[in-house]
């Protein structure tokens, strides 16, 4: 029996922010659950997927953002509640829908979850989801622990049902990712049947009937969180500081405070529904406080509405000094950390911040600064994108035009670092590189000569890039598009997408095979492998030559999903008699350019060694090494 | 436990299994009636970066995901200068150390851009900011025991043997069980007690 569908009510687990959030869209009784996968959000979806047919529900891994929110809709209008999740990113992609589905409402109970990733731990951006709610007019909630996840799901449906609209729920990394204690409440024996009411019609259209909908609906979902029981006061009654958290800025608001032995003197609100605000509580706190400093991640979302509502109410309340963002006391981006908030009341309430004795801080500085050397992010050890991007660099040179190339998101988005011998240029949004090599594409009828390349992962292809490849073809762009195909959205946690002959639920699922659909349209459709270097980086040249819209999928299973499937390819080793160490006239190149983790430079024997702890066996580095040190042999 | 809230890193790099190592550690204790929390920060985690994880044990509250600095009283360390990167920030006169003393080299390193630090100094660096420090050869082990992977576990194993955490062969087996799957117990059962057997 899977963790979270363990129907023992009571009993005390430990849960996952997101599994937290699949646990308690258990309990509300879901039957359909969508998403695309992102991270932090990757396992609300991920751990449901795997609980699916034992608990009788659909779970899919849609093709993208807008998609899954369009399936959880469908379920959603029929009367189902369904949960749809996605990162910051995927709201974006999602948000079209979102903003016509608002005014048509739903039947059923929709959820929304979001989860930021405050400093873009694993993102490309950093980005508050919040701000979409405001012009949305939807209910909006912010979960501060493991088990409020749970129940904040729960709740959402209920407002979700109750109002006929999405509600939405913002997690952030340190909830989402993080792990803590979750009570399991009872899971529900029955679901309703689906019914599409045809006697109505959702259509968002004329607006000036739907608009009005959506504010009365609005209305309703501030009536039905003023009460409740997620906002909650903790401190003095006429506090020096009152403290304005939600998210993750509560437990560690909550720590600064006991840490710096402050509780009869701070004040502590916590808001769990954070849009339309608890405007009561917050006004009869606001009255007895004549200083408030927000807590939050990202923007100053709430601190942006607490002051609104004060300047609504400024006839009827006390002065009040107002510190957070806008101050300056709060940095405005980027996640919290229990010792940034710890600084900032210390110097707020004149007390002083724990310390450790002069001696130890500057040995741990020195630690610090000379015994722990940077770690760049890298490929894995035998991942082909490595491969990839080494036959790109090699075809470029040869073909020197001085070619650009597009990137896009996903492992291979680490191409514009070290790793990937910063070939990538550019990286934005799914499926950008293509769309913006259609449009470099272009450009050689003013003259431009340097020819354009976009790379693409599997996952992305399906996501976002085929549109893009569409508007290249139609409009004869010249551009060799490179799927690196490696059968897996690896950067999330490997879930299958529309390429994969398994679904969500594990059960077999037709392949969109992506040659077939490339050859279809009439493309110029190569497949390589590219852990042939030499090849690879000849049939790049070649195509590179040719005009028009060209696809080339170089195809290779991620490195840590053939660990799992199978024994490894090579044993390699380095034959020490070969290998000409610094004697050599390539400068290190196995591993000063390469850079394969598996491969190490021996600073005492003065050669190159593999580190058979780290080497994933893929025989690649043979090739690189010109005195043909590097032996590869079948494993 | 002795402090509350008891407070442990486990560190490492990427794809050396911490993040499953806090996860057991974390499930055992739940079991046992404690509040437990585990941050994890590991950006980028199969892919070469420092990946750590906070545990918050505590009999009373669930506290935050990070811890403040200053302030862990068990660093388990599955890469030395982890350890180092970890006490230096973390670290105060009472912590103590767990490591697995294989280095693991940034690709930093094996480019030549930078140089990693002298073993014998960096583990004396890590005895100066500790009260008590272990160094085993937990990869070592682990390849002996088939998959380098488990150098987690044993030195959960050592831990545990040392009294450093409360955790026995049979928490460890049941939330192995319950949390991953039976037949992952075996092997990593094996390894649990190989780290317990490290303790002299
Ligand atoms: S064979 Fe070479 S390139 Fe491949 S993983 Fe091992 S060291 Fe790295
Ligand atoms: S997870 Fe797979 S695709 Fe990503 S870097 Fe590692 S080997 Fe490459």
């Amino acid at each position: 029996m899977a963790l979270i569908s363990k129907d023992d009510p009571g009993r005390e687990l430990l849960l996952m922010g997101n599994e937290a959030v699949a646990r308690g869209a258990l309990e509300a009784g879901i039957s359909v659950a969508a998403a695309y996968p992102g991270n932090p959000s990757s396992e609300i979806i991920g751990s449901l997927a795997e609980v699916a047919e034992d608990m009788g529900i659909y779970v899919e891994w849609s093709v993208n953002e807008k998609v899954a929110l369009e399936v959880a809709a469908a379920a959603a209008v029929s009367g189902l509640n369904a949960l749809v999740a996605m990162k910051q990113n995927g709201l974006n992609v999602a948000s079209d829908f979102l903003m016509n589905l608002n005014l048509t409402g739903i039947r059923g109970g929709l959820v929304l979850v979001v989860c930021d990733d405050p400093s873009g731990i694993s993102s490309t951006n950093e980005q508050d989801s919040r701000i979409l709610v405001k012009s949305a007019d939807l209910p909006l909630l912010e979960p501060s622990t493991f088990h409020e996840a749970k129940d904040m799901v729960r709740f959402a449906f209920e407002v979700s049902r109750e109002i006929n609209n999405v509600c939405m729920i913002r997690s952030v990394t340190r909830i989402s990712h993080a792990r803590g204690n979750v009570t399991l409440g009872p899971l529900p024996s029955a679901r309703p049947k689906p019914h599409f009411d045809t006697n109505i019609i959702l259509s968002a259209l004329p607006a000036s009937l739907t608009h009005p909908t959506a504010h009365r609906r609005f209305r309703q979902a501030k009536r039905l969180l003023a009460d409740s029981t997620f906002n909650s006061y903790q401190g003095p009654d006429t506090p020096e500081l009152l403290v304005i958290t939600c998210g993750s800025g509560y437990l560690f608001s909550q720590e600064a405070v006991r840490l710096l032995g402050l509780e009869s003197r701070v004040g502590l609100l916590k808001i769990g529904t954070t849009w339309p605000l608890p405007e009561e509580l917050i006004l009869s706190r606001l009255r007895d406080a004549g200083r408030v400093l927000f807590i939050e991640e990202v923007d100053p979302f709430l601190e942006d509405n607490v002051l609104e509502l004060f300047a609504e109410h400024n006839t009827t309340l006390p002065k009040v000094s107002f510190l957070g963002k806008k101050s300056g006391t709060v940095p405005d981006l980027g996640e919290l950390s229990p010792g940034l908030i710890i600084g900032i009341l210390a110097d707020l309430m004149k007390v002083s911040r724990p310390h450790a004795d002069e001696a130890y801080s500057s040995t741990a500085t020195d630690a610090l600064r000379n015994f722990a050397p940077a770690r760049s992010l890298a490929f894995c050890p035998g991942c082909p994108h490595r491969a990839s991007y080494w036959a790109v660099k090699k075809a470029l040179a040869l073909d020197g035009r001085d070619g650009v190339v597009f990137g896009d998101i996903g492992c291979y988005a680490l191409g514009v670092l070290a790793t990937g011998f910063h070939q990538s240029k550019t990286l934005h949004a799914m499926g950008s590189g293509t769309g913006m090599a259609s449009g470099f594409g272009m450009l050689g009828r003013f003259g431009a000569t340097q020819p354009a390349i976009a790379l693409c992962g599997d996952s992305t292809f399906y996501h976002a890039a085929i549109p893009a490849l569409l508007n290249a073809l139609h409009h004869q762009s010249d551009l060799l598009m490179i799927i690196l195909d490696n059968s897996a959205t690896a950067m999330t946690g490997f879930q299958p997408h529309p390429g994969s002959s398994v679904n969500a639920m594990g059960s077999q699922a037709p392949a969109v095979v992506i040659e077939d659909l490339c050859t279809s349209l009439g493309l110029k459709t190569v497949i390589g492998d590219p852990f042939d270097l030499d090849e690879s980086a000849v049939t790049i040249y070649e195509l590179l030559q040719e005009s028009g819209t060209k696809v080339l999928i170089l195809r290779q299973m991620c490195a840590l999903v053939g660990a799992k499937k199978g024994p490894r390819r090579y044993t390699v080793t380095v034959d020490q008699d070969k290998c000409l160490g610094d004697e050599c006239g390539c400068d290190r190149f196995c591993t000063r350019v390469f850079r394969c983790p598996g491969l190490n430079w021996d600073v005492s024997l003065k050669k190159a060694r593999v580190d058979e702890a780290i080497c994933a066996g893929c025989g690649v580095c043979a090739d690189i090494c010109p005195s043909h040190a590097i032996v590869r042999e079948r494993a | 436990m002795k402090k509350d809230p008891f407070n442990v890193v486990v560190t490492g790099v990427g794809g050396q299994g911490n993040v499953l190592a806090s996860l057991l550690i974390g499930a055992v204790l739940v079991d046992r009636g404690y509040k437990v929390t585990i941050g994890e920060t590991y950006g980028a985690s199969q892919r070469g970066g420092s990946v750590m994880s906070h545990l918050r044990i505590s009999r009373d509250r669930q506290y935050g995901p990070l811890m403040p600095p200053q302030q862990a009283d068990l660093v388990i360390a599955l890469e030395p200068s982890e350890a180092a990167r970890i006490l230096g920030q973390f670290g105060n006169p009472e912590t103590v150390s767990v490591v697995n003393s294989r280095p693991v080299y940034p690709v930093d390193v094996i480019s030549g851009d930078i140089t990693y630090p002298d073993l014998d100094e960096l583990k004396e660096k890590i005895r100066s900011l500790s009260r008590e420090s272990y160094f085993l050869p937990a990869t070592e082990k682990a390849l002996e025991l088939g998959n380098p992977i488990l150098s987690n576990i044993v030195l959960i194993g050592y831990a545990a043997g040392a009294g450093l955490l409360p955790i026995d062969v049979d928490g460890l087996e049941k939330a192995i069980a319950e949390y991953l799957s039976p037949e992952k117990v075996p092997i990593n059962r094996e390894a649990f007690l190989c780290g317990m057997n490290m303790v002299r």
